[in-house]
């Protein structure tokens, strides 16, 4: 008996150790970063261009990430929403619905460098390209897609169904009830999971080592919409190494001076990032719910 | 409301669509959206296997040349293509980081499932949130500045010297994978009817009893499942593992020694090298050896699933 509740102590014990233990790691990680780039990240830092003489700045860099998530969410959010719309109310059991929960199974196992081997075969080789923004964007679609399609599914099946039936008890189609009873209710859900894989995607270097490229950017004239010209960061062919990339490009190579000073602030650049999503969504989240449920 | 029958009765009797059901534009539309998938698959599978099977095909290299333990490419006289170190890699550290990652993270999402109070748990939850929110390329740049450093300087005295190696890419491994541990164990224990604790309580077990004896038992696909899913991010990261490891393209012998995984092989010489050269095919072959380990992942996952769905 003793000893059964000597072990029952010991067990809590570790289990409240494990917990400290992986917290503190992650708190750690956050301050190491804090620490490691006071100094460094300034308006200078974050806006300027990159250079070889000095810590320079990672303008362009940041410029393409954003561009290119947005880009990317531009081409999986709507598609998902309508196939998320698919598989919660039309789908129901039977050989397609099946064949495509498999197939997004599958899609979410590739590991995001082989999506990359895939995108430069498709769309720099196959397509004469080269690297673009629309490449990188296009080959994190392929995982994105399934991403946000099983997102709009779990927001619109977490609806009440006594939502739908007493729409359709008014007489309305079924259309009509997606869309001006259950999409507005599941919308708190899906922005809440749009802007946390925007997080994941903001982040992602793998796929698009080999679609959007490696190379240093050149100075960008943001005022020059002109889309064939490689100084104009607006075309969606232009050449766009994000900060992620970046990062991993000046470890690869190893040189300069500044590499580690510059990681160090880029680095924590993503971890700020990654920590803003976060608190975004949850914020988002609780204000639209309290809008679409009118609750105060 | 005709409707809504109709649909109720589909779904328990399987009756196929109605005619105005079939011509729904709407239901055309979504599933045209939702259905894109299969053909990202197939058209995955194609491309990556069409260039995965030109070292075979188009420069003639028999299968036991590619599936053999030498690598050395760029040797004048002793050229060799041999991938098996590098699918030894990607097995040697997903396995490490898996034996690793395990232990902290089905404690952790036992400790969020059983055991802590709310305020624990509204910390440790977000915390897994960020967790898994830090990007690949940030877990390498920490594991080239902190961890290597450690391991080389700090724990010289243990008998050996660490440095990039296997047992680097491990450690960043297992705290990449531990986010996607923890949350699906968590997902499993919480999903587990509470009938089932009640029974073992009443019998005046302690906590860590029921925990043991019921729980876990009855959590076991599914935190099976959570480790494959764990150890399939594992196996598939690039990055982070590339950064740390050392990159030599040697059979793995000491957990101390560097060596190389097929994410690895692939980040670092797809750009390196020219379409059409063997060096390069073989790259291709190695993409195709992931693919197909993930898909087989997948299976086993499922397999797992229906395991768990009938005990």
């Amino acid at each position: 008996m003793k000893r059964t509740l000597y072990a029952d102590t010991i067990a809590t014990g570790a289990l409240w150790a494990i917990a400290i233990l992986v917290v503190t790691i992650l708190g750690a990680i956050i301050l190491h970063f804090l620490f490691a780039s006071v100094g460094t990240i300034s308006l200078g830092f974050l806006f300027g261009d990159p250079s070889d003489t000095s810590v320079g700045g990672i303008g362009p860099l940041l410029w393409n990430s954003i561009y290119i998530l947005v880009l990317t969410l531009l081409l999986t959010v709507p598609l998902g929403i309508l196939g998320g719309i698919y598989m919660a109310e039309y789908a129901g059991q039977g050989p397609i619905p099946n064949m495509i929960r498999l197939s997004q199974e599958l899609i979410s196992s590739v590991p995001s460098i082989v999506v990359g081997l895939f995108g430069l075969a498709l769309f720099v080789n196959a397509t004469h390209w080269s690297f673009t923004a629309l490449g990188g964007a296009l080959a994190l679609s392929i995982f994105n897609l399934p991403l946000m399609t099983r997102l709009t599914e779990q927001a619109l099946r977490a609806v009440p169904r006594d939502e739908r039936d007493g729409s359709l008890a008014l007489g309305t189609t079924k259309w009509q009830t997606i869309r001006h009873v259950v999409l507005p209710l599941a919308v708190p859900g899906i922005v809440t999971g749009v802007i946390l894989t925007a997080g994941r995607i903001f982040g992602e270097a793998a796929a698009l080592l080999f679609t959007s490229g490696v190379a240093t950017p050149p100075h960008y004239d943001y005022l020059d919409f002109s889309l064939g010209d490689p100084r104009s960061p607006w075309s969606p062919f232009h050449a766009a190494t994000t900060l992620s990339v970046y990062i991993w490009k000046l470890n690869s190579e190893g040189l300069g001076t500044f590499v580690r000073q510059i990681s160090d602030a880029a680095a924590a650049v993503l971890v700020i990032m990654v920590l803003l999503f976060n608190l975004g969504a949850r914020w988002l989240g609780r204000v639209l719910q309290r809008r679409v449920t009118g609750a105060r | 409301m005709a409707n809504s029958v109709a649909s109720i009765e589909r779904g328990k009797l399987d009756r196929g669509l109605t005619f105005r059901e079939r011509i729904d534009p709407a239901r055309r539309i979504t599933l045209l959206a939702a259905g894109a998938v299969i053909a990202l698959v197939l058209m995955l599978l194609v491309f990556i296997a069409f260039n995965g099977v030109q070292i075979f095909t188009a420069s003639g290299f028999s299968f036991d040349a590619i599936f053999n333990a030498t690598w050395n490419p760029d040797s004048t006289t002793a050229q060799s293509f041999g991938i098996l170190p590098f699918i030894a890699g990607t097995v040697g550290v997903m396995v490490v980081a898996a034996i690793i990652a395990t232990p902290l993270s089905v404690g952790l999402a036992i400790f969020m499932a059983e055991v802590a109070p709310d305020w624990a748990r509204s910390v440790a939850q977000p915390a897994m949130e960020v967790f898994v929110g830090i990007p690949s390329v940030v877990w390498g740049w920490l594991g080239i500045t902190v961890l290597v450093p450690f391991l080389r300087d700090d724990l010289h005295g243990i008998g050996f010297t660490l440095g990039f190696s296997w047992f680097a890419g491990s450690i960043v491994l297992s705290l990449m994978i531990l986010p996607t541990i923890t949350s699906i164990t968590f997902d499993v224990i919480t999903s587990i009817p509470a009938e089932l604790r009640s029974a073992s309580v009443a019998l005046g077990t302690t906590r860590w009893q029921t925990i043991r004896h019921v729980v876990i038992p009855a959590g076991a696909a599914g935190i099976m499942t959570a480790i494959v899913l764990g150890m399939m991010r594992a196996a598939g990261e690039a990055l982070a593992v590339q950064m740390v490891i050392g990159n030599r393209g040697v059979m793995p012998t000491s957990l101390a020694d560097p060596m190389s995984t097929l994410t690895s092989e692939i980040t670092l010489d797809v750009g390196n090298t020219v379409a059409g050269e063997p060096w390069n095919q073989v790259l291709w072959t190695m993409g195709l050896v992931l693919l197909l380990m993930s898909f087989g992942f997948v299976l086993l996952v499922r397999r797992l699933g229906r395991r768990r769905a009938l005990g």
